[in-house]
Order: C-alpha cells, then sequence, then structure tokens
C-alpha cells in the first residue's frame, strides 16, 4: 500500500515536471539563438567554477584518477559545449536544396527545428560527461530537457541537483534524480526524444516505453569490444595504448574500453610480455595500491566480476594478476589466456579490469570469433598490414573503428558517435548531437506560377504524355507534349 | 506457412552474410532490374490499381509508376557517390590521424507497405534498401491484394530473389513477421499499427522508421490577384480529389480559412468539383467497405450532416463518395478528430488568418502544413511557430516528388525520413573509422600520473600550442590552473 502511494507520488511528480517544461516549451523561449547560447555558456561556466567539486564527486563515486577525471569529463564536456556555442550559428541555419524541374519554379530549404521536450537518461561510469554531454546537445537545438542521472554515482547526481540551477534556465532544463521507480515513472510521461546510455537490458525497457508514445530514442549501449592485434606491430606502443584504453578507461568499466584480445598463437606470449611491462610501468607492482586506477564501482559489480574469476571454466585461465581487495572494492590488472567462449567471460560484456585473450591460428580467423559474438560499440586492429586492415574496415561491422589505437576515436566530435545492432541504435556528438534532437522540416516555397494543367482531371492523352515527360525530367518529351507531338 | 516465412528470412541473412548484397555492381544490377519492371509491366501495375482502388492511369502513372522511375534513376546516378566513405577533419592535436564515415548496410530490412500507394510505398522503400546494400523482406498490404499479388509474382522474376522476397498476408503474417530479428523495420501506416510495431522491435533493439499520418491542414490566405486564386483552387481540389480521393497520408485534410473568405472559397471549390471531379472514372474510389462507413459514420453524424455545404452523396455498391465540403463541422466530432483519408473537405473558419497558429498549436503535429498565401510574415511563422513532418507554401502533394527533401513526419506523424539519398542513409550505418599511426607517443597519455602530465592536457584541452610547445621544452612550469 504504502509502495503503491509512493510510486503515484512519484509519477505525479515526474508528470509535472514535464508538464511544466512543455509549457515553457511552447511559450517559445528555448529557441531563440540567444536562450541556447546563454545556456551553453552558462555551463561553461559552470564547469569552470565547479571543476573541483566536479572532481570531488568522481573521486566519491569512482575512485576516479585525478587526471582521468579532467581529461575524460571535465575537458571533454567543455569542448563539446565550446564546439556547440562556437557552431551553433551555423547549425541553426535552414540547408538550402536544390529542386527539380518537376517542380520548377520553386525553392526548397531544410529547417531544423527542436523536437520538444527531450529525456537523457545517464550512465554512471562518467556520470558527468554522459550526463552533460546529451544536455549540451539537446539545449543547443533548442529543445526543454530533463536529466536522470545515475543513481549509481550518487555524488555526481546530488552535484547536479545542486548546482545545474545556478547556471542554467530552470524553467526549461530540470534534473530529476532517483532509481528505477522514478525512472519509471519518468518514462510513463510522454517525451519528443529520449536518449539512452546503459546496457541493452534496460535499452530494451526504455524503448518500449518510448514505443507506447511513438518517441524516437537514441540508445548508447556496450557491447565487447575486440582488439586485434597482428604481429607485425610497434610491440610497445601497441601494449600502452592497449593498456591505457583498458585500465586507464574507468579500469574496464566503459563502453569503449577493450573488451576483449584476439591474436595469434604464435605471437601471443610476446604481446603478453609486453602488456604485463606496461601494466607495472603505469600501475607499479602492486596495482591494488595504485591511485592511478579507478576502483569498481560497487559492491555488486564486485561481487559480479568476482564471480566471472571464479567461474572453474575461467579461474586457471589467469596468466596475470587476479588479486582482489573486497574493502578496497579494488580487483588488480588481470589477463587471461584462451578462456573457453562459453564461460560467462566470453559471453557478457566485462566491463571491469579483467583482459582475455584468445589466440587464434591464423589471424584471419579473428573474423569468425568477432562475428558470433553481437556488434560491439568499437573494434579495434593493431596491424602495419594495410590489406588486413582494409579487410578488417569491411568486415567487421561495429559502432566504430580504430585502427592502431583505442578509445580515441571518441574524442573526434566530428565523427558519429553510436552503435550498430545490440551496441545502440542513433548516435550524437559535435553536430550530430544537434541533428539528433532536431526535427528537419523540410520547406518547399511555390509561387503560382508555372501551373501545369496536365496535373488534374479530366485526364486527356495530352496531359499524360506532359505529366510523363515532366516526371522524368525529359525535356524534350516536355517540349513535344507541350506542342501536341508524340513522342514514343 | 510460419516455417516458410522463417526460412525466408533466413535466406536473406544467408545472402547478406554472405556478402551478396554489397557489392555496387549487384546494387546497380537490381536497381536496373525494377527500372525494367517498371517500364515493361507499366499496364500490369496500372491493371492491379485499377482493380485495388479504381485509379486512374494518370493517377497511377504520376504518383506511383513514374515517380518510381525518378526515384531509381536519381538512385542508379547518386549510388557511387553514396557509397563512397565520407572524409571527416581530425583536430590538429590528433595528428597523425585520419577519420571517416563508412557507410555499410544494415542487414536484413522488413518493410512493411502500407494499401493506399501499394506499389509506390513497396518499391520506394526498397530503392532505399537495396542501394544502401541490404537483403529485404517486403510484406504488401494485404488491403490492395492484386497490388500485393503483382509484386509477389513480379518482383521474384526481375531480383534477386535470396535477397529480396515478398511475403504476402494480414495481421497474422505480420504479427508472425515481427517476431524475427531484423536489422531494421520501415513501415508506412497508421499510428495505431506504429505503436504495435516498434514495441515489437524494442525487443531486439532494432531500430525503426515510422511513416504516419495526420490531419493536414491547408491554410488559406486571402489572395489578391485573381489568376493566384485560380491556382490556389486548382492545387487544393488536387490535392484532395484528385489524390486517391483523398486516401493519402499528404493529401489535405481539411482548409482553415478567414470567415469573410469562406462562401467565396466555398463557390469556386464547387465549381471546381462540378468541371473536373464528377466523372467517377477520374476518382479513385474508396478502397473497402470498413473504410467506406468509417467514412459514412462521419458524414451521417448528425452534427456534421448539417454543415454539408456540397455533396454527402454515397454509393455503397461502388464504393464512391461524392467529393463533399463541410463548412465549420464541430471540432469535436470524428471528422475534425480522426484523419480523414477520405474525400471529405472540412472547411473551419477563423476570425484572422493570423489564427491559424494558434488553431494548430494544441494539435498533434501533421506530416505537412500547407499555405497558400503572399504574406512573408505569415509564411515566416508557420515556419517558426508550428511543428510538422514538412511545410508546402502555395502547393500541396509536389514535396513528396522531391528526392532533395527528407520525407517523414515529426510527433504522432512518425520518425525517421527517406526519399533521394535520405532513403540511402535510412538504410545504412555511418560506421566512424580513425587510423592512427605508430609514430608520435605522447608520455602524458600513460599513467603513472603527475601534475605535469595534467598540464599537457589542459593545453591540449584549450588548444594552447605555445603553451604545449613551452610544456615540451621545459621551458615553462606546471601551474595549478
Amino acid at each position: 500500500m504504502g509502495k503503491q502511494s509512493q510510486r503515484s507520488v512519484g509519477e505525479e511528480s515526474a508528470g509535472e515536471v514535464v508538464m511544466g517544461l512543455r509549457e515553457s516549451f511552447a511559450s517559445g523561449k528555448t529557441r531563440s539563438y540567444e536562450w541556447r547560447a546563454a545556456q551553453l555558456k552558462g555551463i561553461i561556466r559552470m564547469i569552470d567554477e565547479k571543476e573541483e567539486n566536479i572532481m570531488e564527486a568522481l573521486e566519491a563515486d569512482l575512485s576516479k584518477p585525478k587526471l582521468e577525471s579532467f581529461v575524460h569529463e571535465i575537458s571533454l564536456a567543455k569542448s563539446s559545449c565550446g564546439l556547440a556555442l562556437k557552431e551553433l550559428k551555423r547549425w541553426m541555419k535552414p540547408e538550402k536544396v536544390s529542386s527539380m524541374l518537376t517542380a520548377f519554379p520553386s525553392s526548397a530549404e531544410i529547417v531544423p527545428e527542436p523536437l520538444g521536450v527531450v529525456l537523457v537518461i545517464s550512465a554512471w561510469n562518467y556520470p558527468f560527461l554522459l550526463s552533460i554531454d546529451p544536455v549540451i546537445g539537446a539545449i543547443a537545438a533548442g529543445n526543454a530537457v530533463v536529466l536522470k542521472p545515475s543513481e549509481i554515482a550518487p555524488s555526481i547526481s546530488a552535484l547536479f541537483s545542486t548546482i545545474l540551477p545556478d547556471y542554467v534556465d530552470s524553467s526549461c532544463i530540470r534534473v530529476v534524480e532517483g532509481s528505477i521507480p522514478e525512472t519509471t515513472a519518468l518514462l510513463a510521461q510522454k517525451f519528443d526524444k529520449i536518449i539512452y546510455t546503459g546496457n541493452a537490458k534496460v535499452g530494451r525497457i526504455v524503448m518500449s516505453a518510448a514505443a507506447k508514445h511513438l518517441t524516437p530514442v537514441v540508445l548508447e549501449l556496450g557491447g565487447k569490444c575486440p582488439v586485434v592485434v597482428d604481429s607485425n606491430v610497434d610491440l610497445k606502443v601497441t601494449s600502452k595504448r592497449i593498456v591505457v584504453g583498458k585500465w586507464g578507461s574507468n579500469n574496464g568499466q566503459a563502453c569503449l574500453a577493450p573488451d576483449y584480445i584476439i591474436t595469434t598463437k604464435s605471437f601471443a606470449p610476446k604481446l603478453v610480455d609486453a602488456l604485463k611491462v606496461s601494466i607495472e610501468n603505469f600501475y607499479g607492482e602492486n596495482p591494488l595500491q595504485s591511485e592511478d586506477i579507478s576502483r569498481v564501482v560497487n559492491s555488486n559489480h564486485f561481487a559480479r566480476l568476482s564471480s566471472l574469476l571464479d567461474d572453474e571454466k575461467v579461474s586457471g585461465k589467469i596468466i596475470h594478476g587476479g588479486q582482489k581487495d573486497e574493502k578496497l572494492l579494488k580487483i588488480a590488472p588481470t589477463l587471461l589466456l584462451d578462456v573457453p567462449d562459453d564461460s560467462l567471460l566470453m559471453q557478457e560484456e566485462i566491463f571491469g579490469p579483467l583482459l582475455p585473450i584468445i589466440t587464434v591460428d591464423k589471424l584471419e580467423d579473428c573474423f569468425d570469433v568477432i562475428n558470433s559474438k553481437p556488434k560491439p560499440l568499437a573494434a579495434y586492429l593493431f596491424s602495419r598490414n594495410k590489406k588486413f586492415e582494409e579487410r578488417f574496415v569491411k568486415t567487421v561491422s561495429a559502432g566504430g573503428i580504430l585502427i592502431n589505437d583505442t578509445t580515441m576515436h571518441f574524442a573526434n566530435p566530428n565523427l558519429p558517435f553510436g552503435g550498430v545492432g545490440e551496441s545502440g541504435v542513433g548516435s550524437y556528438h559535435g553536430k550530430f548531437s544537434f541533428d539528433s534532437f532536431s526535427h528537419k522540416k523540410a520547406v518547399l516555397h511555390r509561387s503560382f506560377g508555372g501551373e501545369v494543367s496536365a496535373r488534374y482531371p479530366p485526364y486527356t492523352p495530352r496531359k499524360q504524355k506532359l505529366l510523363r515527360a515532366l516526371l522524368t525530367g525529359d525535356i524534350i518529351g516536355l517540349i513535344l507534349a507541350l506542342f501536341g507531338w508524340p513522342r514514343s | 506457412m510460419a516455417m516458410d516465412l522463417e526460412r525466408v528470412v533466413e535466406q536473406a541473412r544467408e545472402t547478406f552474410e554472405s556478402g551478396g548484397t554489397r557489392s555496387y555492381f549487384w546494387r546497380r544490377s537490381q536497381l536496373r532490374a525494377l527500372k525494367d519492371l517498371l517500364h515493361e509491366k507499366e499496364a500490369a501495375i496500372c491493371e492491379a490499381l485499377k482493380l485495388d482502388l479504381g485509379k486512374h492511369r494518370v493517377e497511377a502513372y504520376r504518383d506511383e509508376i513514374g515517380f518510381l522511375i525518378k526515384s531509381v534513376d536519381h538512385a542508379l546516378q547518386n549510388l557511387k557517390k553514396w557509397m563512397k566513405p565520407e572524409k571527416v577533419s581530425v583536430p590538429l592535436v590528433a595528428f597523425p590521424t585520419t577519420s571517416e564515415v563508412v557507410l555499410e548496410p544494415l542487414g536484413v530490412v522488413l518493410i512493411f507497405a502500407s494499401w493506399n500507394f501499394p506499389i509506390g510505398l513497396s518499391l520506394e522503400p526498397l530503392i532505399g534498401a537495396i542501394s544502401a546494400g541490404n537483403s529485404v523482406v517486403l510484406k504488401p498490404s494485404e488491403l490492395a491484394s492484386a497490388s500485393s499479388k503483382f509484386l509477389a509474382t513480379n518482383l521474384p522474376k526481375y531480383l534477386d530473389n535470396k535477397a529480396v522476397s515478398v511475403i504476402e498476408g494480414g495481421p497474422l503474417v505480420g504479427q508472425q513477421l515481427l517476431e524475427q530479428k531484423w536489422d531494421k523495420i520501415f513501415f508506412t501506416g497508421s499510428a495505431r499499427i506504429g505503436r504495435i510495431i516498434m514495441t515489437a522491435a524494442a525487443k531486439h533493439l532494432t531500430p525503426v522508421c515510422l511513416e504516419l499520418g495526420g490531419k493536414c491542414p491547408a491554410i488559406i490566405d486571402s489572395l489578391s490577384r485573381s489568376r493566384d486564386v485560380k491556382v490556389a483552387i486548382n492545387r487544393v481540389a488536387g490535392a484532395k480529389w484528385g489524390f486517391c480521393s483523398g486516401q493519402a497520408c499528404i493529401a489535405i485534410d481539411y482548409l482553415l480559412v478567414e470567415e469573410k473568405y469562406a462562401p467565396f472559397l466555398v463557390d469556386l471549390l464547387k465549381e471546381k468539383i462540378k468541371n473536373c471531379y464528377m466523372r467517377p472514372a477520374d476518382l479513385t474510389r474508396i478502397v473497402n467497405k470498413q473504410h467506406f462507413q468509417r467514412l459514412r459514420e462521419m458524414i451521417e453524424d448528425p452534427l456534421v450532416a448539417d454543415t454539408v455545404v456540397h455533396g454527402g452523396s454515397l454509393d455503397q455498391e461502388s464504393l464512391y463518395i461524392e467529393p463533399t465540403i463541410l463548412l465549420d463541422p464541430p471540432l469535436d466530432s470524428e471528422v475534425m478528430k480522426e484523419e480523414i483519408f477520405g474525400p471529405l473537405l472540412p472547411i473551419i473558419t477563423l476570425k484572422k488568418i493570423g489564427d491559424s497558429i494558434e488553431f494548430l498549436k494544441g494539435r498533434p503535429k501533421p506530416l505537412v502544413i500547407y499555405a497558400f498565401t503572399n504574406d512573408e510574415k505569415l509564411k515566416k511563422r508557420i515556419i517558426e511557430e508550428t511543428s510538422s513532418g514538412a511545410v508546402t507554401f502555395n502547393d500541396a502533394v509536389i514535396q513528396f516528388a522531391l528526392d532533395t527533401l527528407p520525407f517523414g513526419g515529426t510527433g504522432e506523424s512518425g520518425f525517421g525520413k527517406y526519399h533521394g539519398r535520405f532513403s540511402f542513409d535510412q538504410f545504412s550505418h555511418r560506421k566512424a573509422v580513425m587510423r592512427r599511426s605508430f609514430c608520435l607517443e605522447f608520455s602524458f597519455r600513460y599513467p603513472p600520473w603527475n601534475e605535469r602530465k595534467l598540464q599537457f592536457l589542459r593545453y591540449i584541452y584549450s588548444f594552447n600550442y605555445v603553451g604545449l610547445l613551452l610544456l615540451f621544452l621545459g621551458l615553462k612550469r606546471c601551474s595549478s590552473t
């Protein structure tokens, strides 16, 4: 009974929030360039002035090293906002397009307009960036926004609630904190777009809820990002880039972090040695004590990762690391060799500091391994062999592909960031954010001249010829038809 | 039957996975074959459309055959260009790096077509799906059974039938198809079914494109030149009674006009109907008994029947409804609440034409808003203060023939767009590809972390190249800001 009333109170609040935002949006205030620019400027100011608070909250929620917080969350958020501010006028401009003979005389353009009220459901692993970046895109496109930060990163969630209203127009941009009941209450409301970052299971729930209102969605999900390593590479650089891509990305708890490696049986020993060297160089002899690596976010995920390791199919395959400290919620960077494919470790997204290495006879066999799994958000290849690289780009379907590095493509705002298949729907970043949160309205201006009576009944043979010519842009046919001459 | 269906989908997937649909040559051959089909089977298509809808040959050509030929030509001309990866610029700090966006097919696509343009709405998305290199299963509408049969019989004769299949049937077959896993679902139809489709797609995280409908209004302003008025009347009438008898998502649903001009407008429309839209042979009939009944109930609502100022007669035998004009039917009547999809034209009068903006604001977003006006201020207000899939000034329907304009809805009228290049994009995955080299390594990318590395990164992110250089050369000390 108590739970019932709590849920109905939750729904009412969610309904009231969305209704208020809808009224604000209907008033038209979010549409002007000035309003959008003011919000973006406010967000940049917030990041500048509250940098310390944000870093502290990230430390509390994830034990994220200061440098990771700075690079992956603060800087990326700030540069995304800066880019939106810089390009906003250009993005908002209608795009003239050509119109064809069929519609002569006319002029046509595509006018971007806001969708209305957007819901941003964020994730816990980059809780600041993955909240503010979609909000930036939604605002740039002129929408009102509800932000629902992840409850698994409670300090950042609370921080947003506290500071965001001081920097942006809170009649149009609201933060709603909470967990499953609050999210469910929000999803019952009608939004004009929903962007969700998280896992595929909840992604399905979000899309089903959106279907009731015919709300388009962007789902930024995950997957097992493979790293294929050829033998002709610069081994030192390769191992550094893999190690920092894995354990330097929130300790492997990132949708883009390398999930598993595929290399040849002959090359594996060399690669393993190089990885071990890099791990030690970066995190010292006792990585559980290193301050340069995030912790596992909470005891649930710790238990999940522990059981992946303790699985009898897996525990014998550990070749480096494997140490755990439950109190500190830390698991050492762990390498595993040739874990069986039917183990949970090789079936589910790891999202943690465990890196399995799968060996194959020849490198081409990697395609079978990768294609037997759902399409990932990213696929990585280290190789100097141009032909193999071309084949990789052509054969592997993933959200994005990066050659000779890991995770970096995320930082190029000119590339669309999003998945395909199980790794997601839609994309954002840079202009793709603006486009994602806009409706591109086709506008055709016709004049009253150029009237073609052939368009209307009664339909005579002459009219039919004329229409045929017009439709196919056949100028000669058109002239002939106008003069009443036949053309077969 | 269900087994056959599964087998068809399986084959489509096998064909796709074997790479059979990816080459430029395969896609081009399929598009050329479609073009051949359209040319060689023109008569058969017209026959099917006549049986299904009583559609006149001219409407059949203008709205379906000719339209499709234009689309196929456009795709053939541009296919190479569309297939090319798009080079993308990279910020200097990431040097040396190249980035591009590679267009790749999604995989196996399911297309649901509607009954009112049964050939056009089947083949236009098909053109896009094939151009993008997918294999396709097409389910035509069972309400246009002759067209459905035509497609099921002829597409396999012209196209690669391991990659493109047609599955006929009604809602049960539709349901069975939705249980399969698709890489994209493209649906044209009603919002009610759109919801069902999206809900089913959610189980597999399948992206969808929903081309739905709505009540497309036409705002009729006062026009000073009588020639303009004449043209406007032609176009308004054509977009209702000359366009599948109003059974089209982009047909004009109702008119908005200032009350002082309404009588004048009614007279002109009456005259137009008498001159051009009286011969049943020129008009498409109502598709079936259910829709006929639905429209009959709309007119026979006593509060609505009173507002009929022209037409209103019905013939159930031939499924014919006379072009009908209604003047100010109640706004809460069926005819003003639901998409009409028929030859009834309500005219709603307003005190001033600018009130049309307010009128539209509270209502679901339609696929198109039409406005016949020379008032630039009003045009600007319509673009900026209303929302719809598209806006067309001083004409109607014709926007759908432009390959350069995206065709699609927003809100209740759907999401996703197609036609021309937008079709190709709709059925593609835009894969980000970045290539780096091994040379030029920066130690500040890697742990163990220290203040100096942090400072480097601060400079990089603010694109402060000078500070970066000085720091690199050891000529600058780290600071905490």
